[in-house]
């Protein structure tokens, strides 16, 4: 067979949001990759600076639909930071609690993902079905099962009942025989770690040189944890381990994943054993006071930053936001030479992206000319408007 | 041609009333209502159902109401049909048509139970080997001709599935024939699965082997790299729409109801027996096992799937053809 260009994106069954990854092939073998970002744009940050930091506390929750959590975790810690606002002991082990939950959903999804991408549907409904367990703990307490609505600043919205704990308590049950049970299956069952195994492998230097974060880096052998190397939250008082793994491969991030799993129910459990009493939040003035901070936030795929700057108004100056994926896809880029168009799918999935997060910009280009435009929001309603 | 000889040798048979000949509207309710067209399309449609319902039970799921597959494909009629640029034209509206074609023929050979096929002749076992070969031609020509880098990419993989899977699913069907003596499926079906089988683990290892072959044949997971959605998206389908895609999906289940039945028919004794009824009920058996076998496993890569069939499913089925043409001296 010829050369041939095949396109993965913007729209294909291998990707969960738009963007497009153009692979020339040889055979089946991948000898370049093109990757193409920016296909969902929103333009959160800019939105942010003409809304109240309150108001921006909602809309940057909705930067990701998994890890929404994490997002306004990073962004409260900023702005706490400026505005030097003391949160409460309880509402710090709150907001780990609610990490660590989302963190379980995040790997649980990514697991049947997984599954789907290498055509093993029926761990998917699995996976999925049991995820299910953690998305109704989070609405009992947060009344929603996405984008919960915990935070503000100085703290959080809601309060844990004894209810609540009652209930955690029993889903960590189910959780954990659950966890247990797929880290038998992926590591175990032969088609499934077959496919895994040895794909999308990167070395330690490279996952370094390439600057990972999160699992992708920890799966090959690089030891980093925000929530130990510069804790936040409750992660200061909390014993827990950092799970890594050598390999580098899909099969090692997939350890890696599964042990977290099983290290957020273990954190989950110290939670609820000691939970302080105490107020749940402190009182946040409307205007932040002049100065900038950043924060760093362990997310599900790994490390989140945050840049906030304020100039005194009742409005951010700047939001910047970093999320995981974008430190990622260098390595997605560099694992993709030299396989087979059958791993491509499992190894964009490899790193659990989340695109519409990195997305920081449109960039209007003609694939002939390589003329690039700027349109204005004007511009573009006057040219599309029907 | 059929029908022509018919005719010949049943003139006496004329109604002399009109004048008209009782034999052809015979032949055309075998070919096209039963077991012909109908029945087989219906009986297609039927484990498609069975095959997603078994499936979704195993991944804890409720499944589709038995009458979702005939919805499906009444639906895809109604919706819009596009060539796309790349396409010859030519390629594209007739693939679905000599596919649908050519598995339906398939079944016309094949014996519903007792009730015998509509064409039965010494040697009809190759015949409908044959066109199921065809039918993996078509799905080549189908990819290659669509104009999608999708669409070749998935033709080659079912070419290259084909040199896997073919010689091993002949070499069981083969092994059935030895040990009948017959080239002919009801002759087959008379010899072998009638009394008790006196070499069971003759037997057994064909069916091992025949199993797993149809599996791929039919490219069901784990040998669904010609149509690996997330990869390739549809592969030689991916750019076929509405009725094309009609035609192409009833071909599909046609060929698996061709490939089910044949395995019925061959290994199991109930057809020889319980007739159409036990027909059904050994189709939904051995649909039951593949399901099984579809909801256990990931996708093998194509060149793993290769070199599975090589290393480990061939020699398996040639262990059981020798043993075959030992016991039968």
């Amino acid at each position: 067979m010829s050369d041939m260009e095949i396109p993965v994106g913007p729209q294909h069954p291998a990707l969960k949001e738009p963007e497009s990854f153009r692979f020339e092939l040889e055979g089946e073998i991948v000898k370049s990759v093109d990757i193409r970002l920016g296909y969902v744009h929103r333009g959160i940050e800019r939105a942010c600076q003409d809304r109240t930091w309150i108001q921006a506390v909602y809309l940057i929750e909705r930067i990701c639909g998994i890890c929404s959590h994490s997002h306004t975790t990073c962004f409260c810690q900023a702005v706490e930071d400026i505005a030097g606002l003391e949160v409460p002991r309880r509402a710090r082990y709150i907001r780990s609690l609610i990490g660590e939950m989302e963190r379980i959903h995040s790997h649980l999804l990514w697991l049947g993902l997984a599954g789907h991408e290498v055509g093993f549907d029926t761990l998917f409904m699995y996976a999925w079905r049991d995820r299910e367990v953690i998305l109704d703990a989070l609405e009992a307490i947060s009344g929603n099962r996405v984008n919960y609505g915990m935070n503000t600043i100085g703290g959080v919205r809601r309060d844990l009942s004894d209810r609540d704990v009652e209930e955690l308590r029993s889903a960590i049950r189910i959780l954990e025989e659950r966890a247990g049970y797929y880290t038998d299956i992926a590591l175990e069952e032969s088609t499934f770690r077959g496919r895994l195994e040895g794909v999308g492998k990167i070395t330690k230097q490279q996952a370094i040189d390439l600057g990972t974060v999160g699992p992708t880096a920890r799966a090959a052998g690089v030891n980093v944890d925000l929530r130990r190397d510069d804790p936040y939250a409750a992660y200061g008082e909390i014993p827990f381990n950092v799970v890594t793994a050598e390999d580098g491969d899909l099969l090692a991030a997939a350890q890696v994943r599964l042990g977290e799993i099983r290290e957020s129910i273990r954190i989950m459990k110290y939670i609820l054993d000691n939970l302080p009493d105490g107020p749940i939040a402190v009182k946040a003035p409307r205007r932040i006071p002049p100065g900038e901070a950043c924060s760093r936030y362990e997310a599900p795929r790994g490390e989140d930053i945050h840049y906030v700057r304020s100039s005194g108004g009742d409005k951010p100056d700047r939001v910047k936001v970093r999320a995981p994926t974008l430190a990622n896809l260098n390595a997605v880029a560099e694992s993709m030479k030299g396989v087979r168009v059958a791993d491509i799918p499992i190894i964009i999935a490899g790193i659990d992206p989340c695109f519409s997060c990195t997305d920081r910009l449109v960039r209007l280009q003609d694939r002939t000319s390589g003329r690039v435009e700027v349109l204005r929001w004007q511009d573009l309603s006057r040219r599309y408007r029907r | 041609m059929l029908l022509e000889k018919r005719r010949l040798a049943f003139t006496g048979s004329t109604d002399p009333e009109n004048g008209f000949d009782m034999t052809v509207i015979n032949d055309l309710f075998k070919i096209l209502v039963f077991p012909g067209f109908l029945f087989v399309v219906n009986l297609g449609l039927f484990l498609e159902w069975v095959d997603r319902k078994i499936y979704a039970r195993l991944q804890n799921r409720i499944g589709p109401p038995w009458y979702q597959p005939w919805l499906d494909v009444l639906k895809l009629f109604s919706k819009e049909d596009v060539i796309p640029e790349g396409a010859s034209s030519f390629m594209f509206t007739w693939l679905p048509v000599f596919y649908l074609a050519v598995t339906v023929t398939a079944f016309l050979c094949i014996p519903v139970g007792a009730y015998a096929a509509v064409y039965s002749f010494p040697g009809d076992l190759i015949v409908v080997l044959f066109l199921l070969t065809l039918a993996t031609i078509i799905l080549f020509l189908l990819g290659w001709y669509s104009g999608s880098p999708f669409g070749r990419v998935g033709a080659v993989r079912a070419v290259t599935q084909f040199l896997a899977y073919e010689v091993p699913l002949v070499a069981a069907l083969l092994t059935q024939a030895l040990l009948a003596d017959s080239w002919s499926i009801s002759l087959v079906m008379a010899r072998t699965t009638v009394g008790f089988p006196r070499f069971v683990g003759v037997h057994l290892i064909a069916l091992a082997v025949a199993l797993i072959s149809l599996q791929g044949k039919l490219l069901r997971v784990p040998f669904d790299a010609p149509e690996a959605e997330t990869e390739i998206v549809a592969g030689p389908l991916t750019e076929y729409t509405g009725r094309r895609l009609a035609f192409i999906r009833l071909a599909e289940r046609t060929e698996m109801a061709v490939g089910v039945g044949l395995v019925s028919d061959l290994f199991l004794p109930f057809p020889a027996r319980l007739g159409v009824f036990g027909f059904v009920i050994s189709t939904i058996l051995v649909t039951f096992v593949l399901s099984v076998l579809r909801a256990s496993v990931a996708r093998f890569r194509i060149e793993d799937t290769t070199v599975l069939a090589w290393k480990y499913i061939l020699p398996f089925s040639a262990l059981g053809m020798v043993l075959a043409i030992i016991v039968r001296g």
